[in-house]
Order: C-alpha cells, then sequence, then structure tokens
C-alpha cells in the first residue's frame, strides 16, 4: 500500500466502520454463540483422492521462479547473511 | 435467442452448433472492442461445436440438454488450461490447473464454452468498473455500468453473443446485473451448486448462478449444474431442506417498511404495477415485516470483508500469479500484494482484518454473525405465513460509468439482494419494466425470495410472470 492509498482508505473505512456498528444495537451479548445456520458433520474419510503426480506437471508451470520441480523463493533465515 | 430456442433449431436441423458459434464470435467481433464484456475467446470451442453438428446429424442429443449451445463464464470459474485472473492483475497470468465441478457438469452436458468475461475484482465491486483489466460497458446504453459483478456475462447475454451466461453471487452479484442488463438473473439456495473451483470471495455466502433471456433457461441449466459434490462439502442433497411446494396461486409477502426509502420513484412505481399484475393473475400480496432485513447490509459489510481478507490471504505471489521480488521474502509478499490487488480488495482486506482482530472480534464479527442467525429465524417465520417474498432488485436502473466514486453509495446498490446471500435462501431476478434516464429506456428487475431449496417454487412463479408474457 503507498502513502496516498493509506490516506484515502483512512477516511473512508472509518465511515464505513460507523456504518457497520448499527449491528451493535440489534444482538444482545447473549446471542453471540449462534451460528448463523444449520450445522452438518462434513467430514470425509481422510484419503488421499487422486492419482500421485496427476496434477504436478500444471502446478509447477504456475511456479513464479523454479529450479527444475522445486519452487523458488527469497531465503527466510538470515536473510541479510551471504552464506 | 433462448437456449430452447436454439435446441429446437439443432434438433430440427435449420441450425447446427457450429452456425451458433460463428454467429457468437460475430458478435464478439462487431460489438465487443467497445462492451469489452468477455476477457478471452476461446477458438478451440470450434472443435467442440463441429462434434455437437455432428452428434446432432446423427441424432445423439438426447441426454446432452445443452448440447452446442454457446455459453460465457465467469473468469473467476477455474477451466483447466486456461487462463483465469479473476479480473485481478495479481493473476493476469494464471493457468487454471482444474476444472471447476459446474464446469465439467456443463461439458458432460454439452455446453459449448466460447469464452471468459470480465468481473469486478475477486467479484468484488456491483459495477465491474473495478476489474484489473477495464470495466464492462452497458450494451443497452454505452454510458452506464453492466452492474456487478457479473457485469461481464450479463453484458455477453445482454449484447446477444451467448444465450446464456455463468455468474457467481455473493450479495447480488448476479441479480442487480441482470437487473441492469433486462436479463433474468438466478442465485440458488447456498449450497445448491458446487463452489469447487469458484474463487472463493465470502465463502459462507458465494453461490454460482445464471445470467439467461428465460426462466426456463434458468433452470434447465441449474438441472445441469445442481446436486452434491463430494468436493465441497456444503452442498445440499435432497434431503436437506423440507420440500417446497409449488402451488396454484401463491401467497407474496412485501416488505413494506423496508421499501420506503432509499428506492427511485418510477422504480417503485414499476413495482407497484408489477405487483398489480401479480394481484390481478390470482395471487395474494400482503405487507410483512421483516425489520432486521434494513440492518442486513451493515452486517454484509462485516462478515464479507471478512471472509475476503482471509481467502485472499492466499494471493501472495509465491506458488503462482504474479511475484514481484523484494530483498527479503516479506518484502517479496507486501510488493507482490501492493502491486497485485487494486482498491476495492485492498479496501475490503483492511477492513476484514480490522473486524477480525482480537480486540474487536466481538463487537463487529460476532455481532455481525449473531444478527445473521437473527435475520434467518425472522425470515423462517415470514415463510411459514407466505410463500414468497418480493422486492425490486436494486433500488435504480444502471447508473453512469464512473458515478459512484464513494464506496458507501455503491454499496447501497445490494441492500436488497445481500439479505438473500446472509440467510442462504434462493432467490431469482426477473424484468419488471423500464424507467427513462435522459431518454435512455433502463431495464429494472424484481426479486423473488424462496424458503431454502425454493428453486421450483422461483421457476414456476419466473416462468408465469416472465416467460408466458
Amino acid at each position: 500500500m503507498t502513502d496516498a492509498e493509506a490516506e484515502a482508505f483512512k477516511s473512508e473505512i472509518d465511515s464505513i466502520l460507523a456504518y457497520v456498528s448499527a449491528v451493535d444495537a440489534l444482538v444482545d451479548k447473549g446471542d453471540l454463540s449462534k451460528a448463523p445456520g444449520p450445522v452438518f458433520n462434513v467430514f470425509r474419510e481422510d484419503a488421499v483422492t487422486n492419482d500421485p503426480g496427476s496434477y504436478t506437471r500444471d502446478i509447477v508451470r504456475a511456479f513464479p521462479e523454479k529450479h527444475g520441480d522445486f519452487l523458488k523463493v527469497k531465503k527466510i533465515l538470515n536473510p541479510d547473511s551471504t552464506s | 435467442m433462448t437456449i430452447k430456442e436454439l435446441r429446437d433449431k439443432f434438433i430440427s436441423g435449420t441450425s447446427t452448433p457450429i452456425e451458433a458459434y460463428e454467429a457468437a464470435r460475430r458478435v464478439i467481433s462487431e460489438k465487443d472492442a467497445e462492451v469489452h464484456a468477455y476477457l478471452e475467446v476461446y477458438d478451440d470451442a470450434v472443435t467442440a461445436a463441429t462434434d455437437a453438428t455432428k452428434a446432432y446429424e446423427r441424432g445423439d442429443f438426447v441426454d446432452k440438454p445443452l448440447l452446442g449451445v454457446p455459453i460465457a463464464i465467469k473468469n473467476n470459474i477455474l477451466i483447466k488450461g486456461k487462463k483465469v485472473t479473476g479480473g485481478s492483475k495479481i493473476l493476469e497470468n494464471y493457468m487454471a490447473s482444474y476444472d471447476a465441478t459446474i464446469i465439467e457438469r456443463l461439458e458432460a452436458a454439452g455446453a459449448l464454452i466460447v469464452g471468459s468475461t470480465n468481473l469486478d475484482e475477486f467479484a468484488m465491486g456491483s459495477s465491474t468498473e473495478n476489474s484489473a483489466f477495464g470495466p464492462t460497458k452497458n450494451p443497452l446504453d454505452l454510458t452506464r455500468v453492466p452492474g456487478g459483478s457479473s457485469g461481464g456475462s450479463a453484458a455477453a447475454v445482454a449484447m446477444c453473443s451467448v444465450p446464456a451466461a455463468i455468474g457467481t453471487d455473493t450479495g447480488g452479484s448476479i441479480r442487480q446485473p441482470a437487473s441492469y442488463c433486462g436479463l433474468v438473473g438466478m442465485k440458488p439456495t447456498y449450497g445448491a451448486i458446487s463452489r469447487y473451483g469458484l474463487m472463493a470471495m465470502g465463502s459462507s455466502l458465494d453461490q454460482a448462478g445464471t445470467l439467461t433471456n428465460s426462466v426456463a433457461d434458468a433452470e434447465v441449466l441449474f438441472g445441469v449444474m445442481a446436486g452434491r459434490d463430494p468436493r465441497d462439502m456444503t452442498t445440499i442433497g435432497p434431503d436437506t431442506y423440507p420440500e417446497v411446494s409449488v402451488k396454484e396461486t401463491y401467497k407474496i409477502g412485501v416488505p413494506r417498511d423496508f421499501l420506503k426509502s432509499g428506492i427511485d420513484e418510477d422504480v417503485m412505481q414499476v413495482f407497484e404495477e408489477k405487483l398489480t399484475e401479480l394481484r390481478a393473475a390470482g395471487h395474494e400480496i400482503v405487507d410483512i415485516e421483516l425489520p432486521l432485513f434494513e440492518a442486513g447490509l451493515a452486517s454484509y459489510y462485516i462478515v464479507m470483508p471478512a471472509e475476503v481478507s482471509s481467502n485472499l490471504a492466499r494471493y501472495d505471489g509465491i506458488r503462482y500469479g504474479v511475484r514481484q521480488e523484494g530483498r527479503d521474502l516479506l518484502e517479496t509478499y507486501l510488493n507482490s500484494r501492493a502491486d497485485g490487488f487494486g482498491r476495492e480488495a485492498k479496501r475490503r482486506i483492511l477492513l476484514g482484518t480490522y473486524v477480525l482482530s482480537s480486540g474487536y472480534f466481538d463487537a463487529y464479527y460476532g455481532k455481525a454473525e449473531a444478527v445473521r442467525a437473527k435475520m434467518r429465524a425472522e425470515l423462517g417465520e415470514v415463510f411459514k405465513n407466505v410463500d414468497l417474498v418480493v422486492t425490486p432488485t436494486a433500488p435504480t436502473p444502471a447508473f453512469k460509468i464512473g458515478e459512484k466514486e464513494e464506496p458507501l453509495s455503491m454499496y447501497r446498490q445490494d441492500i436488497f439482494t445481500v439479505p438473500v446471500n446472509l440467510t442462504g435462501v434462493p432467490a431469482i431476478s426477473i424484468p419488471m419494466g423500464k424507467v427513462d434516464r435522459e431518454g435512455s429506456m433502463l431495464p429494472v428487475g424484481i426479486q423473488f425470495i424462496a424458503p431454502h431449496a425454493g428453486e421450483r417454487r422461483l421457476f414456476d412463479i419466473g416462468k408465469r410472470v416472465h416467460d408466458a408474457g
């Protein structure tokens, strides 16, 4: 985000937050735990559902940067050290 | 042109899928430079069109209700091997690695997918002005928006390039463009159609649906796409909700208090005329109260950005999409997201992370979800007494491109459509008439809302109100 964006967002987000605060008056604290709809158990067996490797080629192709079939990313540990 | 008319022509031999494909391409090349409904047109659809033409010659079409019918797909629905951008710069080079369930089902029914359509970035907007690839214009008046976020899909049908297009609807993104473009727009029950392969925006609200010229066509497409999917565990089956019957005449509720302010006078007048027609057709029109529905929009603008901020976290430039390198990993994330997301996406991510932050969670998200539960209960009570609820689809006809700069005024376009997503019920927008704006006669829609799994009832009333007339 740029500084100019941040400045514009400040007033926009304030006005949106003021508007959505209307929900506060509509429910009591006691209502807070309610789920919005019926809840069903949707879990399936934890099993592999596709053939190993069937998506590999397409997924590797989408990597922004790669080394063979490996995804290349910036160093995470000690980014300033050269080793 | 409707799917049914086209299908009849294919069966009788007065036209062929290859002719329909060529006609679609002709219309696109004539009109789309100006309208910009499409992000991409698929040349390889010609193969499927040729195959479909041969299949009709052989008489091999009975179990494929969409065989050879050109259809356009909103570009937040994955089609394997095609570029699917979600209207965002952050995915401008992304090729889908699998098909959405609805794409598999449409193709199994023989549909000819001719192109992908423009949308507000990740389906966030009400005008299709938020696309990273430029706005779509309303084919009925090129100075105006087609609505959004499925504006490209609506414009593709309204400019007569295809008889039907698929969209997604999180807060009105099918019904509002249908209203602005004079089409039938259907948002099914949450879970009726698989979301597998749809780019998630608000996961508890998103639902795929249709933009068509007739209600019968919406019904055909719904029949093809709906049903349980093991890859989307929120999909519902025939036994999830009680059956919603079809009747000779319906008792239709009008939430009068909700319609008192904020609607253009002539839109309200057209709506009243439609109610008079419904009454004349034997339906009973009664006033109902839905006091929480007005508050609905406020809770939507908490729940939706909260889900958006979480769903959009996956776009970080690491595994796919556009990466903007920085000095280290953090800067790579920051650069990729700062450069890749447009203003509306950023605004909603900020809002969403704010309302979910630990100090504010109960005050915003917790309360909004509680309001949602109460709205659902309130609507459930109303449906004990009436069969359908009816409102205008949107408070105004299509507005001018660039007219709504301030986010809250844009958000208010969705005031009648949002409660439907928050409560998960199905709704359909049907053209109800036209209003004059600066000499332009612009369509406006009427929205019918049914109880959960009440699609059959919506198609029934819709066919009587729209297709028969």
